[in-house]
């Protein structure tokens, strides 16, 4: 296979990553890496730098959109950036002393998680005010566009929510992925802030923890640009197109397959990663 | 004090910044794919196995001063370089947002972040 053979397979397996995890919610970082590293044969480390890369570029090129829809929260984002910025400097930092075997597991288990929660029910319910009093030392509290106007909601559990997003920062430093299922817990579980407000304040989040592992990524030879180029144009190209279809796209069933799929790359990454074959 | 409003203010001029930063290094990733596939599309290339990527591949400096030459490869670079310093662009105009509404704590929390961005992006060009 020449250069130019190489990077239109992998600029179209991108494309199609990129927009049903768009179309998913699941975000198309999270399935790139096993397709390059199971199908394509990819060294894990290039195959981290370059999903890195496209995870910057998804979630840089989707704020504009959200943000318009008024949901996301500007001091929840970017006070828990301290956790997940020094979380992923540490995880990058990790990563470069970690056997390829035992990253393979380590991401075939956050896969296997991210594909779970992506099936499970939301909900839209709101904490009252004051429900911690660090949130509102912090004015973390907000509003959200609801059905009869702006809805108040408190935020709960800030120092756990606080602990949970420098865990995230973690697994996005050592696996090149937005561990954006991580960071719905962390915003939607334990701070009990709204599902709508906790996924588009992640995605606000996501691009800023990439940012602060991709340094240390590049001045570690794992962003090669043959191979980062195809996938970030492809995932970029996909998601764009994907997030176009999903106003009024049926993808109850989608979600379900798409979930399927990245359950068996799951498994089939922690078995190549046990039975040390990458 | 209400700061809902002018926060929303702040995010969508932070939205469309994030979306230029994006558009920009696109299309330099893309014109850099162009002329590194019209010269070296033909020769046989595999990420099989890991070797690091050229020193001056992989330091800031490096990357300008290859991208200048027009290396292709370097001009990728270039762009992915650009796509990362997006979201760092995005903080540092995050604290000017701050500044404006006098909220010092946070100011102070996104001078924090900028300081932590900056040194994953910059420390690590020393120790190579």
């Amino acid at each position: 296979m020449n250069t130019l053979e190489f990077s239109i397979i992998v600029a179209a397996v991108s494309a199609v990553a990129g927009f049903l995890g768009a179309l998913t919610g699941l975000g198309g970082g999270v399935v790139i890496t096993p397709v390059l590293i199971l199908l394509l044969g990819v060294d894990l480390r290039y195959a981290i730098g370059a999903t890195l890369v496209s995870v910057i570029a998804t979630s840089s090129g989707a704020a504009a959109a959200y943000v318009k829809e008024g949901f996301s929260n500007i001091r929840v984002g970017m006070f828990l950036e301290i956790a997940t910025t020094i979380g992923a400097v540490v995880g990058a930092a990790v990563a470069t002393r970690t056997p390829a075997s035992a990253l393979a597991v380590i991401f075939g288990l956050i896969l296997l998680y991210s594909a779970w929660d992506s099936m499970r029910q939301k909900s839209e319910q709101a904490a009252p005010r004051g429900c911690d009093p660090l949130a509102e030392r912090l004015r973390l509290s907000s509003t959200f566009p609801g059905p009869e106007g702006p809805t108040a909601y408190g935020v709960c559990r800030v120092k756990t929510g606080f602990g949970l997003m420098f865990g995230a920062g973690v697994l996005s430093g050592l696996l090149g992925i937005g561990s954006g299922a991580v960071k719905v817990l962390a915003m939607d579980r334990a701070m009990s802030i709204p599902f709508k407000v906790s996924t588009t304040t992640s995605n606000f989040m996501i691009g800023v923890t990439a940012a602060a592992s991709a340094g240390i990524y590049l001045s570690r030879g794992y962003i090669a640009p043959g191979l980062a180029m195809p996938v970030m144009l492809g995932v970029l190209a996909g998601s764009m197109l994907g997030a176009r279809f999903l106003m009024g796209a049926r993808v109850r069933a989608l979600r379900l397959l798409f979930g399927c799929v990245v359950a068996a790359l799951a498994l089939e990454m922690i078995y190549s990663g046990a039975t040390g074959k990458l | 004090m209400d700061t809902a409003e002018h926060d929303r203010g702040v995010e969508v001029v932070i939205g469309t910044l994030l979306r230029w930063g994006v558009v920009i290094s696109a299309a330099v990733v893309f014109a850099g794919a162009i002329g590194w596939l019209a010269h070296s599309g033909a020769q046989p290339r595999d990420y099989l196995h890991f070797h690091s990527e050229a020193r001056d591949l992989r330091t800031i400096s490096g990357v300008l001063a290859g991208a200048a030459r027009l290396s292709w490869a370097h001009v990728i670079q270039l762009g992915l370089l650009l796509l990362i310093a997006t979201p760092v662009a995005r903080v540092a105009f995050t604290v000017f947002a701050f500044w404006g509404e006098r909220d010092w704590m946070y100011v102070a929390i996104t001078l924090l972040v900028l300081a932590i961005l900056l040194f994953s992006l910059l420390g690590g060009q020393h120790s190579i």
